[in-house]
């Protein structure tokens, strides 16, 4: 298995963006290449018989068969552990093989979950419709309502879940609070830091135990792949890897070049769908046709002394509310942008916006959508790479249209 | 539409059949016709490729021009340029071209019957002096490589519209973000695609852009005649790079800078070439032609012999030491011994490529990170 490059497991910890282009891979590459090659074999071959029995009696780190690993996979995972400050990562073939792979391998029959209640909604079905059919209590509390989530607490409870952003409210959890009360029962946490990454925030230095992400979104960052990936302490992922295993959610070899290739530009990246995100939320916030901004960066968020206080940047997602409008003028908004595309996802280089109503909740009942608090007139807007200046003359016309 | 903006839509229009935000790769190498003697937009790879165009549309919309035409290297681009020239015509190019297009110009160009004359291109006089009723083409690079030497593009256009010749500029080094030679009066940009365009070390790729029809209809048909094109692969992954090519060009020159200024003030070098020092011979032009930074490529000059300097560049814990330039690794190299070793001394020495002379490419890393590597490195 090739050495990490040394600078990157010197003392001092590198900068960020030297970590991106570099950690988690060898200096000296496969063929002397400068860029790692994509491996795409489904199996790996042994030398002789000896050679098997020693890689399972001596566990000898090599691969075996492509959904156990792959070299490439295991460039990116070192590289996104390093980002992340935790030991291990695993790559999945999307954000929402991440979650279930976690939950799948931590949650037994009789056991219960507990949500903060705003999130991605696959991620509530999931939960609601699928672990109950295995005997798994999913219990949701409200976002960021720290006593309900203790009070909610039982001998059986394995999980506290969140994320952070939350996904369209873009509330902040104070992961000190929420890492505590895991602490304090013995109970594993984990944050979904997808809308957040970890260049702006990094839930593992708060003791959170897990994190997750999608990392079709803002790490693979061109709206070109899907993978997700959890993020830890190495003996409490050894057994969610095995399960992997079995499960077989792996991502392609492709795939993980092209995450990794995205990587590159990381940090970049994010600076950019920050400025990006905050300058929209300011005009947003200015225009007499928005009624209310959802963007941490803003200090009218309800939450913007947490993020304020931990993270550094607030991201590209930004969400608004047209004033007395009604879902179809809201929908007009949409329709009249011509920068953005109209398409579910964010984190890419292409700003997209989307009314959720229509796109994640169409098929909920009003009294549902006031649950999950998803009025008719809201807007989510995921700033791209693009020229804030282009962004905002498109809201504008949009929204004078 | 602003740079960034054009770089991520222009040419990525959404794939009107499955919606799809980044545009599908063609991989065919055919198209089905409509009926015999009736042709579709795209008939065979080598003639038209759709992932191929949509970066050739991005492309000429990033260097002001309106058309381009990707190719499989920047050799086979410069290449395609030049077969625009009959036997009997003349080039006249700068003398601190890159030495591929040396040898494209000395040995293969020359066998069509094609003369080539080299005068130095930031000496005005001495590029008109060397034009005769032949030439026809003017070819420079700015900045150049490895002294970073800064041509006069808007000069070079005065003085080719006058001789009624064409100006091909390889644009490799400044990027589009920085420079634009068609807005400043120039007939082709060429770029190796290999470097900031792609900007990952990871394709081979090569563009020649225009902004006048005729001109592109005539490198239009050198190309498909001659078949030195881009793969749908690769044209993705140079499209892919394209959307962050501004983010990185402006980045990498903000470090770039920062260690030219640092490696001016350490004792072990002698000079630092990079145009966004004042000292340097090119500032004042690389100011006005330039925008948004002076470029990610510099070099300086060891107090040191070949020896020492074969140590410094094996010495770098970070750079990494390669020919090749404009990714986001920063890259290490001795000319004497690397890019330029097959310059025989005494042309080395006519360059002012010395023993001691070190060229980086910086990258994406940290500022802080890159000046401990050469710190260290300097005491091999
Ligand atoms: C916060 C969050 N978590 C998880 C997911 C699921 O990830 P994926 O789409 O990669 O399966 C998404 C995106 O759809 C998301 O926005
Ligand atoms: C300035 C310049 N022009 C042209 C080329 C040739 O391009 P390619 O290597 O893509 O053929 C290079 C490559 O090194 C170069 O640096």
């Amino acid at each position: 298995m090739p050495k990490p490059s040394s600078l990157v497991q010197g003392q001092t910890r590198p900068g960020f963006s030297t970590l991106a282009v570099h950690a988690g891979e060898s200096r000296q590459k496969l063929g002397d290449s400068i860029t790692d090659p994509i491996i795409c074999a489904s199996t790996y071959t042994f030398e002789s018989t000896q050679a098997v029995i020693d890689f399972i009696e001596q566990k000898l780190p090599r691969e075996e068969y492509g959904r156990y690993g792959n070299p490439g996979e295991r460039v990116v995972e070192r590289k996104l552990a390093q980002l992340e400050g935790g030991e291990e990562a695993i790559l999945y073939s999307s954000g929402m093989a991440a979650i279930v792979g976690l939950l799948m391998s931590k949650l037994n029959a009789g056991d219960e979950v507990i949500f903060f209640d705003e999130c991605y909604h696959r991620s509530r079905e999931f939960c609601s419709k699928h672990l109950s059919r295995f005997g798994v209590v999913t219990r949701q509390v409200p976002a960021c309502d720290y006593r309900a989530m203790e009070a909610a607490i039982t001998p059986n409870t394995r999980l506290l879940v969140s994320e952070s952003p939350t996904n369209p409210h873009l509330s902040v959890v104070d992961l000190e609070q929420f890492a505590a009360i895991g602490k304090d029962h013995e109970i594993d946490t984990l944050i979904d830091a997808t809308l957040a990454t970890p260049y702006n925030l990094r839930p593992l230095d708060f003791g959170v135990d897990f994190v997750l992400h999608s990392a079709t979104k803002y790490l693979a960052g061109h709206n070109d792949l899907l993978a997700g990936v959890i993020i830890g302490a190495r003996d409490k992922l050894e057994p969610v890897r095995k399960l992997r295993g079995i499960l077989g959610a792996i991502n392609s070899p492709h795939n993980i070049y092209l995450l990794e290739r995205g990587l590159k530009t990381f940090e970049l990246r994010m600076q950019r769908h920050n400025e990006n995100g905050l300058r929209v939320a300011q005009f947003l916030e200015s225009h007499p046709r928005v009624e209310r901004v959802y963007y941490p960066g803003l200090a009218s968020h309800a939450y913007h002394d947490v993020a304020r206080r931990t993270m550094t940047g607030f991201g590209g997602l930004v969400t608004f509310l047209v004033r007395d409008a009604d879902w179809r003028q809201t929908a007009d908004v949409v329709d009249a942008a011509q920068v953005a595309r109209i398409a579910p996802s964010l984190g890419g280089a292409e700003t997209l916006i989307e009314q959720p109503l229509v796109m994640s909740y169409y098929e909920c009942s009003p009294e549902d959508r006031r649950r999950f608090g998803i009025p008719d007139n809201m807007i989510r807007l995921a700033c791209g790479l693009e020229n804030a200046e282009d962004l905002i003359a498109d809201l504008r016309q949009a929204l004078d249209a | 539409m602003k740079f960034r903006t054009r770089a991520i839509h222009v040419g990525n229009a959404r794939d009107a059949q499955s919606g799809a935000v980044v545009p599908p790769i063609h991989v065919a190498s055919t198209f089905v016709q409509p009926a015999a003697g009736q042709w579709g937009q795209f008939d065979y790879s080598r003639s038209g490729n759709p992932t191929r165009a949509n970066l050739e549309q991005t492309l000429a919309s990033l260097e002001g021009g309106t058309r381009a035409l990707a190719f499989a290297s920047g050799m086979a681009a410069t290449h395609c340029a030049t077969m625009l020239l009959e036997a009997g015509q003349h080039i006249v190019a700068g003398t601190d071209i890159y030495g591929g297009t040396y040898r494209l110009l000395h040995k293969i160009v020359n066998r069509a019957g094609i003369r080539v004359t080299l005068a130095n291109s930031q000496d005005l006089a001495a590029l008109e002096a060397a034009i005769t009723p032949e030439t026809r083409l003017l070819w420079i690079e700015s900045p150049g490589n490895p002294l970073m030497s800064i041509t006069d593009i808007a000069a070079c256009a005065e003085l080719a519209r006058r001789r009624r010749i064409l100006l091909a500029v390889d644009n490799t080094f400044a990027s589009p973000v920085l420079t634009r030679p068609l807005e400043l009066g120039a007939q082709i940009v060429m770029h190796s695609a290999t470097k900031y365009l792609g900007g990952h070390s990871d394709v081979l790729g090569g563009a020649l852009v225009v902004a006048d029809q005729e001109l592109y209809d005539r490198l239009y048909f050198i190309q498909n005649a001659t078949g030195g094109v881009l793969g749908p692969f690769d044209s993705f992954l140079v499209s892919r790079g394209l959307k962050t090519l501004e983010l990185r060009v402006v980045e990498q020159c903000r470090t770039a800078q920062r260690l030219a200024e640092f490696l001016q003030t350490d004792a072990r070098v002698r000079r630092v070439l990079y145009p966004g020092l004042p000292a340097h011979p090119g500032h004042e032009i690389a100011a006005r032609q330039m925008h948004g930074g002076f470029g990610a490529m510099l070099s300086f000059e060891l107090e040191g012999d070949f020896e020492k300097t074969r140590r410094v560049v094996g010495a770098t814990r970070l750079f990494q030491l390669a020919v090749s330039l404009g990714a986001v690794e920063s890259l290490i190299e001795q000319p004497a011994a690397m890019s330029h070793a097959s310059y025989d001394p005494a042309a080395r020495a006519a360059h002012g490529i010395s023993d001691g002379l070190i060229r980086l490419s910086v990258g994406l890393e940290d500022f802080d990170d890159l000046r401990d590597d050469l710190h260290q490195a300097l005491d091999a």
